[in-house]
């Protein structure tokens, strides 16, 4: 594909272009360089190859329940292999690729260079984070490996501790270490944004990407330790019985549940707001305007951040809590839709009186809009007490929190990657394939989702690995929805992997976009700055950029 | 929301016929269809607004119709309004979801008992006069049926969606859900909580009947003793009227007439004795000591099952008066009744 066909303005000329002498690819070499690096770009690229790697695992895992389920009839295989499918289907894909998806690809590449700074606050912790990632997915693979297990990626007790013979124990400890990776992901982005800033980087200079990542941040601190404590508690309750869990011992088995959606109804935010942050530059860049209401799209994200952690009970309106807190809960659960139909609205103001073009990221961003739309809409439907009676547990919560975490979530996150592609390789993606894929994964993911939104009105159940047989017609489409979706993930890997080599040369600012990573090389150097920059301008100031840009050619004219 | 009520009609059977819409067979189910049209409509009026806005910028500031971008800096009306109209709208919600939501978990006083537990991996539900099915709930349609239910193991969840009715059924804590059917047939009686292996071969029927034929139903598949009489059987043979026998002397306390109202503890606190109280007291009585009683009942953790203990609950519910208590301790063969109170007889 010809750079040239494309509405691309600013692409060097590709006879002469080449990519720059030495960068952060090339400036040492070797394996041990890699494995040892403490260069946040270099840790954030080791990150974006083993996020990959087990999101296709974990998609795998899809791909076998979806098959079984073509049918109402428990064919394919027996239940307790089903079992272990959507365990590891949900463990892989919430903790292994949804929550360091954003912040330890995108976040850890770009953040330091978005504030002006060479590098993380601690360049040593930063690779331990992945190191930590990498011994906790080890012991999930080994926990697969060994048998399996299937506890759900919500772990239940007493059915976790006292029921099931597989290896939950591993799992938990895996899962615990991971915890770490994503804490210390998290304090290091924290003490970068705080202290790291470049001179005039003031606080409301930020992008919106490193104010979404910063809440998101704040929840990975405050939050994941809870969930360290419950799998400590599950773990001790499984192997030696201490029995806080246990109504035969005097313990409560609906702490668990507190405990568990404390961290996990925030752990949903961790996943999306670095998502809105990379929509926020994406919209942002692709109708050249400055974002709508900067400062309010700011604040809704430390707003639900901070929210997010009173609403955990949402989770457990059918399971005893008392009618009044089930009301106090509902209630919040409403005030923090309320933060994200802002952001909608003002990403949509954002193109008003813009300059669009339609290139691969937008599209993504637009198919972000629409679905995470959806998303939002039907969690207002689970959050409405009566309604989430009859939703709760059926299909219907399996289509939401796709909408929200796989339409929204892995929209933006591919939004990203092509977005930032050049940047961190240098090269250009294959513009019409690009294009092709973006709409590939939209449609595949309607056609395999809003069919799950029926079922659950008519009661299906989640989690059943064979069902009524009325219900089949929904299933089959959404199968195959199912493997147009997969299709449509494939192609990025492949013309990805190809423009690699292939890909034309991007220069420094494909995209005429305002950021400070986009005013350097591409891809930067190991020291990201050759001097300290000084900030003197908002950012996504366009009126700057086309002065500068002015200056630039007549200095070199 | 009004709407004609032929029209409301007519949208009903069409989507009772429809494979896209589940049936609506209580009479909670019209409510929570109302409410999900709604939900339904805003979601679709929402999509539609954000969808025009981003369309219909997105084509007239396309960059061969725009070029050159207008920076504006925000505005606070704007904002204001999708902020408080996105917010009016969610309260609605929430009022009506509330309203729903207090109308499916409050049972009407006069609703008939029946319970049911949960194991892995069957239902098992026991009528008052100790009639037992297995994954199968027979019940009449036009009366309030409350379902006092508990686990014997792991969470399940309790869910009929063409009632739209679902509750989790806890290990160790009762839990209720109400419904009253409207049309006769057989629904769909789903575990919803996983819980292991066979989950989702934890699946029954419901059968809603006239009046008429539950009884004869009831008549069909009685096994002769009811749940109380189980459960005197029960109080008998484990020793429980060694102490609890309504005399003066007695060590444990007077059981008569103790369902429904408040106890005093020996901590001071003061309990409503219910259905829980009592099964808890079974269970952990060193927790429970009833003022000026010594702490000398066992524990009975590990010797009654779920079903013994909901025998026992629902023989001690029933005791109004020592008479029966003294009846037990003279009934030595098992399947020999207490002859009933006699009124006037005071304890
Ligand atoms: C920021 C975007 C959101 C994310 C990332 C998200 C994610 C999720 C996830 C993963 C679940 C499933 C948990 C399970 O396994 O059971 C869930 C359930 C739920 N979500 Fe969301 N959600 C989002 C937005 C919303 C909104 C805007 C609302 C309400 C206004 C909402 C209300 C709910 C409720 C009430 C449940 C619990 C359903 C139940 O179990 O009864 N969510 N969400
Ligand atoms: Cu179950």
């Amino acid at each position: 594909m010809s750079a040239t066909s494309s509405t691309i303005v600013n692409l060097p000329d590709q006879k002469t272009a080449t990519l720059p002498k030495r960068s952060y690819l090339n400036n040492e070499d070797g394996l041990l360089s890699w494995l040892l690096t403490g260069d946040h770009k270099r840790i954030a690229i080791l990150y974006l190859i083993s996020i990959t790697f087990f999101f296709f695992i974990g998609g795998a895992f899809a791909g076998l329940i979806r098959l079984e389920l073509l049918t109402p009839q428990p064919d394919l295989v027996a239940s307790d292999t089903y079992n272990k499918f959507f365990s590891m289907h949900g463990i892989i894909m919430v903790f292994l690729f949804l929550v360091p998806s954003v912040p330890a690809t995108l976040g850890n590449f770009l953040m330091p260079i978005m504030i002006g700074a060479k590098d993380l606050a601690f360049p040593k912790v930063n690779l331990l984070s992945w190191y930590l990632y990498w011994v906790g997915g080890l012991f999930t693979l080994a926990a697969l490996v060994l048998g399996g297990v299937d506890t759900g990626w919500t772990f239940t007790t007493p059915l976790s501790t006292h029921y099931l013979n597989t290896h939950v124990v591993t799992a938990a400890v895996g899962i615990f270490i991971i915890g770490f990776s994503s804490i210390f992901t998290g304090l290091n982005f924290i003490v970068t944004i705080h202290r790291m800033r470049a001179p005039g980087m003031t606080w409301f200079r930020l992008p919106l990407f490193v104010w979404s990542n910063y809440a998101a941040s704040i929840l990975m601190v405050l939050g994941t330790p809870v969930l360290a404590i419950t799998l400590v508690l599950v773990a001790l309750e499984r192997t030696i019985g201490i029995g806080v869990f246990d109504p035969t011992k005097g313990g409560d088995p609906l702490l668990f549940q507190h405990l568990f959606w404390f961290y996990s109804h925030p752990a949903v935010y961790i996943m999306i707001l670095p998502g809105m942050g990379v929509i926020s530059e994406v919209i942002s860049t692709f109708s050249r305007k400055r974002v709508f209401g900067y400062t309010a799209v700011a604040f809704s994200s430390v707003a639900i951040a901070l929210f997010g952690f009173f609403v955990w009970a949402h989770h457990m309106f059918i399971m005893g809590v008392s009618n009044y807190s089930a009301l106090v809960f509902s209630l919040l659960t409403m005030l923090v839709a309320v933060p994200s139909a802002i952001k909608i609205f003002n990403w949509a103001f954002t193109l008003q009186k813009g300059s669009i073009t339609f290139e691969t990221p937008m599209l993504y961003a637009f198919g972000f809009m629409g679905l995470f739309t959806i998303g939002g809409m039907t969690g207002v439907f689970l959050g409405a007490l009566g309604m989430d009676i009859h939703l709760t547990e059926t299909y219907f919560i399996v289509a939401h929190f796709h909408f929200v975490m796989v339409g929204g979530m892995l929209m933006a996150f591919l939004s990203g990657v092509h977005f930032w592609w050049p940047k961190m390789t240098g090269r250009m993606y294959p513009e019409s394939l690009s294009k092709l894929a973006a709409v590939t994964t939209f449609i595949g993911f309607n056609l395999t989702f809003l069919p799950q939104f029926i079922l659950g009105y008519l009661g299906m159940p989640r989690r059943y690995h064979a069902y009524p047989p009325e219900f089949q017609v929904l299933n089959v489409l959404s199968t195959a929805g199912a493997t147009v979706l997969g299709v449509g993930y494939m192609l990025p890997l492949l013309y990805l992997g190809w423009s690699l080599k292939y890909g034309a040369i991007a220069g420094n600012n494909p995209w005429q976009a305002t950021g400070l990573e986009w005013q350097i090389q591409s891809p930067p150097l190991t020291e990201n700055f050759i001097e300290v920059p000084i900030v003197d301008h908002e950012a996504y100031d366009y009126e700057w950029l086309a002065h500068k840009t002015e200056q630039e050619v007549t200095t070199v004219g | 929301m009004h709407i004609s009520p032929v029209l409301w009609q007519f949208l009903v059977k069409w989507l009772n016929a429809s494979a896209l819409f589940p049936r609506e067979a209580s009479t909670i189910a019209p409510y929570a269809d109302a409410l999900y049209f709604f939900l339904l409509l805003i979601t679709v009026v929402g999509l539609t607004v954000v969808g025009t806005l981003v369309f219909g910028f997105a084509i007239r500031y396309r960059k061969e119709k725009h070029p050159v971008a207008t920076q504006v800096e925000g505005s606070t009306l704007l904002e204001a309004t999708w902020t408080i109209i996105p917010l009016a709208l969610f309260l609605i919600c929430f009022v009506w979801g509330a309203l729903l939501y207090f109308r499916i978990y409050n049972p009407p006083t006069n609703a008939m008992n029946i319970y049911v537990v949960g194991k892995q991996w069957m239902w098992k539900a026991e009528h008052q006069g100790g009639q037992h099915e297995i994954n199968a709930l027979h019940v009449p349609i036009g009366r309030p049926v409350q379902l006092t239910m508990i686990s014997q193991d792991v969470f399940h969840s309790f869910s009929v969606p063409d009632f739209r009715i679902k509750r989790e059924v806890i290990p160790g804590r009762y839990s209720t859900v109400w419904f009253q059917a409207t049309t006769p047939g057989t629904y769909h009686l789903f575990c919803t909580q996983y819980c292991g292996t066979n989950h989702s071969q934890m699946i029954g029927e419901v059968t809603a009947m006239t009046p008429d034929d539950f009884q004869k139903w009831l008549q069909a598949s009685t096994s002769g003793m009811s749940l109380a009489q189980n459960g005197e059987r029960l109080f008998a043979s484990m020793g429980c009227n060694a102490c609890h026998n309504g005399t003066a002397s007695a060590r444990g306390p007077n059981l008569s007439g103790v369902y429904g109202s408040k106890l005093q503890l020996t901590n001071g606190s003061e309990v409503l004795v219910n259905d829980a109280y009592l099964r808890d007291a079974i269970l952990n009585p060193s927790e429970h000591i009833t003022a000026g009683y010594s702490p000398i009942m066992p524990t009975y953790q590990g010797q009654v099952s779920e079903d013994g203990l909901i025998d026992l609950v629902e023989y001690i519910k029933g005791l109004q008066s020592n008479y029966r208590i003294q009846q037990t301790l003279v009934t030595s063969q098992a399947d020999q009744t207490a002859p009933t109170t006699p009124t006037g007889v005071k304890p």
